[in-house]
């Protein structure tokens, strides 16, 4: 019974054809089916997330003794630039951008993006992307040493004198992966605007999709001022303009405006959508209605406009004024506190359910606990004082993986693990899962705690040796490292072998409530035989009301419902 | 139902108790995380980071047993598939948990901002010095000034390159090694000769970044005698983690001798890790480098030592 209505459909439509949902050779065509590109964007994503590890990993070879003594200075610094620049724009971006762009139209009931081509052509610009980060290990100078954040004068030192060198290539993957961004945050604003489903008003819009929506806003909005600094970084590179220089009188500072301007709220580009998916898990696993659904829905919203005003606590003890200091401190608090109010309306929507503690569940659980570890350091770091100590130690490093790692992370993995049976139409073991998710948990923690304790003994983060007196530290960093790396394991056997043999999914195999759950596994290619009318809001558990008109069991678990 | 309030108030109110108790404990242990408390600031920054953690581990804890606590007792029993209580909000609940994080927020920006303005410990380009609208200074618990008797200011000038710190003092005296007379408030000029630096000491919980072209005056007032490490904080290319120095705490005596007798030294060229490491480049790693920027030659300094930074462990 589970798998005859996918059939059904795939003889009415004569099956095979190239978008069709049994047919791998599509994930490398130039589709423009959002599911493929979903699954593309994911699994490319998790490629550059294995060789962004790798790189962690050396780099925590190096730091487990004090001295510089496994990879030269240059190598190491070239090592941190890469697997952040890798982790955030080919990993943590991409993949949240295919989880999203696999799920909104089915959420909202629509049968594809707005601008399908526009989203084939986003998902190929970051194969590019990511050949241009790659291919700057190959040329003379090796590729950027000068960090993520590519903070001149140190970007522009260029010692090869070559014209191309690592830097440049840098800047053009930025801008690449930033353009590719820019044609995602139209195409999802527009789809989530113009083609939810009839009756779908936004207090009937699913949680997850406020949040990409919140997210997008905030690519539209920054993106440019990140793009007009990394222009303007190329020409100083290249031809030997002066915006950034200082020995042509330019000045430096001004790019970490136009760099943060952006990259705070990137922070909210990544965790929005993770926040969307813990508030889709918790009332699944729960089995209790999203807790205040609207407030959480709206907070969303705030987060992103806040989140506009507060990008200079990441210079605290940098080139700004005391006034200005305090003013993005207060500004940078205020982000607690719709970001305190999800956390807790998803402690209150577990809280007194029926807890089913599948993977997708514990990751999610997981996540949350580590988000308030990590927002509690945040609003440390965002006191001025507290900063002014800690400000590029290990301690911001430790907030910053505590957040990426330990909530995002955790809530892409959450996600993957409940989606997976939509998105392949097979169940994955749990068993396995569960041991990915103890070790992911045991890692996360004994890699990113002890990095706490040497920033606030006073450890400078991107250095590539260190004074005996943090030995330890690093010792039990490397080792959660090194445990992360391992954690990863399981996670690709489980999803390979499942997706190859593991048992067949129904359509809604966690007896959830949502338009996803109501199409075949995987659904066909446009989604729904029939667009659905929705007709209540979307976390009916423990009401059995109809999610759609015309629907047959208030929560189907298979079967065709549409 | 009187009794089941009794219970439930009970337990919450034992479930706090336990909170606080941690909190106050994790709120001791605090400030031993932090390096020696070499300089006034780091007393102010102490306390308010105890603080914090005090609050912190509250709020985490409360969560994660509140999880916990579901976890154990709250899982669905084996075959049952049934929902939950259809509960969807608590409009009270909701205003009081927006409210209360706005009002602890707004508390620990305001005082995080006295304990800021009480350091003084200036920046840049603060030629007006903004007053604080919400002055409660007479609430602090260390007045500053109780810490930092009024001795002469202390000028000192810092320079910072790629990949080394050059300490200038009254009547040019130069050297590699900060010196400064504890008790007395330092001032000192940060300037960088080529690229971004920061001047960070752990054990004074103070950084300031260093920018090109720019003259940063930046204050603080040590008070603890002893061997610190001054660190480059902001990454400043290939050998930034070479890029130290001690600071020496001394008294003010041991401060003047010290500068009386570096000023009879002919400057020489200092020590230098980085320029070290450059000129013997590639046997030390297991794995060769790319071509790197190249060090600038050893600062030639009156007070000149001939080896690392060499403060304890703090
Ligand atoms: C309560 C919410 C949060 C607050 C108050 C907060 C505050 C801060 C502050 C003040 C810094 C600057 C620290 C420094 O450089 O000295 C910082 C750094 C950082 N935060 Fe957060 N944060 C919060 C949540 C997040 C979230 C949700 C993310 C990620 C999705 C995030 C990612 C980062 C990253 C990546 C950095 C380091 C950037 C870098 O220097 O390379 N933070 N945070
Ligand atoms: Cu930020």
């Amino acid at each position: 019974m589970t798998n005859a209505p996918t059939e059904a459909i795939d003889v009415a439509r004569q099956q095979p054809y190239p978008g069709a949902p049994d047919n791998w050779k599509r994930f490398f065509t130039f589709s423009t089916d959002h599911k493929v590109i979903g699954i593309q964007y994911i699994v490319t994503a998790f490629v550059f997330f294995l060789i962004g590890g790798l790189l962690s990993m050396i780099m925590r070879g190096e730091l487990v003794t004090p001295e510089a003594n496994l990879v030269d200075r240059t190598i190491y610094n070239a090592l941190f630039t890469m697997h952040g620049s890798i982790m955030l724009f080919l990993w943590t971006f991409p993949v949240l951008v295919g989880i999203s762009n696999y799920l909104v139209p089915l959420m909202i009931g629509a049968r594809d993006m707005a601008f399908p081509r526009l989203n084939a052509v986003s998902f190929w610009l970051i194969p590019v992307v990511g050949i241009l980060m790659l291919a700057s290990f190959l040329v003379p100078g090796g590729p950027s040493q000068s960090g993520w954040w590519a903070y001149p004068p140190v970007s522009l030192q260029n010692p090869t004198g070559n014209l191309i060198n690592g830097q440049v290539l840098w800047i053009l993957a930025i801008a690449i992966s930033g353009v590719s961004s820019i044609m995602g945050g139209v195409n999802f604003v527009t789809t989530i605007f113009r083609m939810r489903a009839p009756g779908m008003t936004w207090f009937r819009t699913p949680a997850f999709v406020w949040s990409v929506l919140a997210a997008q806003l905030i690519q539209l909005y920054g993106l440019p001022a990140l793009t007009a600094g990394a222009v303007m970084l190329l020409l100083d590179l290249t031809v030997g303009t002066s915006f950034f220089a200082p020995e042509r009188g330019g000045n430096p500072v001004l790019y970490q405006h136009f760099f943060w301007f952006y990259s705070h709220p990137a922070v909210y580009v990544m965790v929005l959508p993770v926040f969307g998916i813990f508030s889709e898990v918790f009332p699944v696993y729960a089995r209790k209605p999203l807790f205040g659904y609207r407030v959480v829905a709206v907070s969303s919203v705030l987060i992103t406009v806040v989140s506009a005003t507060v990008w200079v606590h990441h210079m605290f003890a940098s080139g700004t004024p005391g006034w200005m200091r305090m003013l993005f401190m207060f500004t940078t608090m205020l982000v607690a506190v719709p970001t305190g109010v999800k956390v807790f309306a998803w402690v209150a929507t577990i809280w007194g359910g029926k807890l089913r503690l599948n993977t997708a569940m514990l990751f999610a659980m997981g996540g949350l606990v580590n988000f308030v570890f990590a927002g509690i350091t945040g609003v440390m770091l965002g006191s001025v004082p507290i900063d002014i100590h800690v400000n590029n130690t290990y301690f911001v490093v430790a907030h910053f993986h505590y957040v990426i790692y330990g909530a995002i992370v955790f809530g892409i993995y959450a996600g993957l693990y409940h989606w997976f049976p939509k998105m392949t139409g097979r169940m994955y073991y749990e068993g396995l899962g569960k041991v990915h998710f103890a070790l992911t948990l045991a890692g996360t923690w004994l890699c990113f705690l002890p990095m706490h304790f040497s920033g606030l003994m006073g450890m400078p983060r991107r250095v590539s040796s260190y004074d005996p007196e943090f030995a330890l530290w690093n010792v039990l960093a490397s080792l959660g490292g090194f445990l992360l790396g391992m954690s990863t394991l399981p996670f690709i056997l489980n999803m390979v072998s499942s997706w190859i043999q593991g048992e067949k999914a129904p359509n809604n195999p966690w007896k959830a409530i949502g338009l996803e759950w109501l199409t075949t596994s995987p659904p066909p290619v446009e989604n729904f035989e029939e667009i659905p009318t929705v007709i209540s809001p979307p976390y009916g558990y423990g009401r059995n009301e109809p999610l759609i008109e015309n629907q047959s069991e208030a929560v189907p678990a298979d079967g065709v419902t549409t | 139902m009187r009794t089941i309030n009794i219970r439930a108030v009970l337990t919450i109110s034992l479930f706090v108790a336990f909170l606080t108790i941690a909190s106050f404990w994790v709120a001791g242990q605090a400030p031993s995380w932090l390096p020696p408390q070499a300089s006034a600031e780091s007393k102010l920054y102490d306390e308010l980071f105890s603080i914090l953690s005090g609050i912190g581990t509250f709020i985490l804890l409360g969560i994660t047993l509140v999880l916990l606590y579901a976890v154990l007792f709250q899982r669905a029993a084996k075959y049952d598939d049934g929902d939950g209580p259809s509960i969807e909000g608590n409009t009270a609940i909701e205003i009081i948990w927006t409210l209360v994080p706005l009002g602890l927020v707004i508390w620990i920006a305001t005082y995080s901002y006295q304990i800021y303005d009480t350091m003084a410990i200036r920046g840049p380009v603060e030629l007006v010095h903004l007053h604080n609208p919400i002055e409660m200074k007479s609430a602090l618990a260390v007045p500053l000034d109780e810490v930092k008797p009024q001795l002469p200011t202390e000028e000192i000038d810092v320079t910072a390159k790629q990949w080394a710190w050059v300490f200038r003092y009254p009547e040019n005296v130069t050297s590699t090694e900060l010196h400064l007379p504890v008790d007395h408030r330092i001032r000192l000029a940060l300037h960088s000769d080529d690229v971004l630096h920061g001047f960070y000491v752990p054990a004074f919980r103070l950084k300031q970044d260093v920018i090109p072209n720019k003259t940063i005056d930046f204050e603080f007032t040590p008070i603890r005698i002893g061997k610190y490490r001054l660190r480059d904080s902001l990454y400043s290319g290939t050998y930034f983690a070479a890029n130290q120095a001690d600071v020496v705490v001394e008294s003010a005596e041991d401060y003047d001798r010290w500068l009386a007798n570096a000023a009879k030294q002919t400057p020489t060229p200092a020590f230098n890790p980085a320029s070290a490491e450059y000129n013997r480049a590639s046997e030390k790693t297991l794995v060769r480098g790319w071509k790197s920027v190249p060090p600038a030659p050893p600062p030639v300094v009156n007070f000149a030592p001939k080896q690392e930074p060499s403060s304890p462990p703090a």
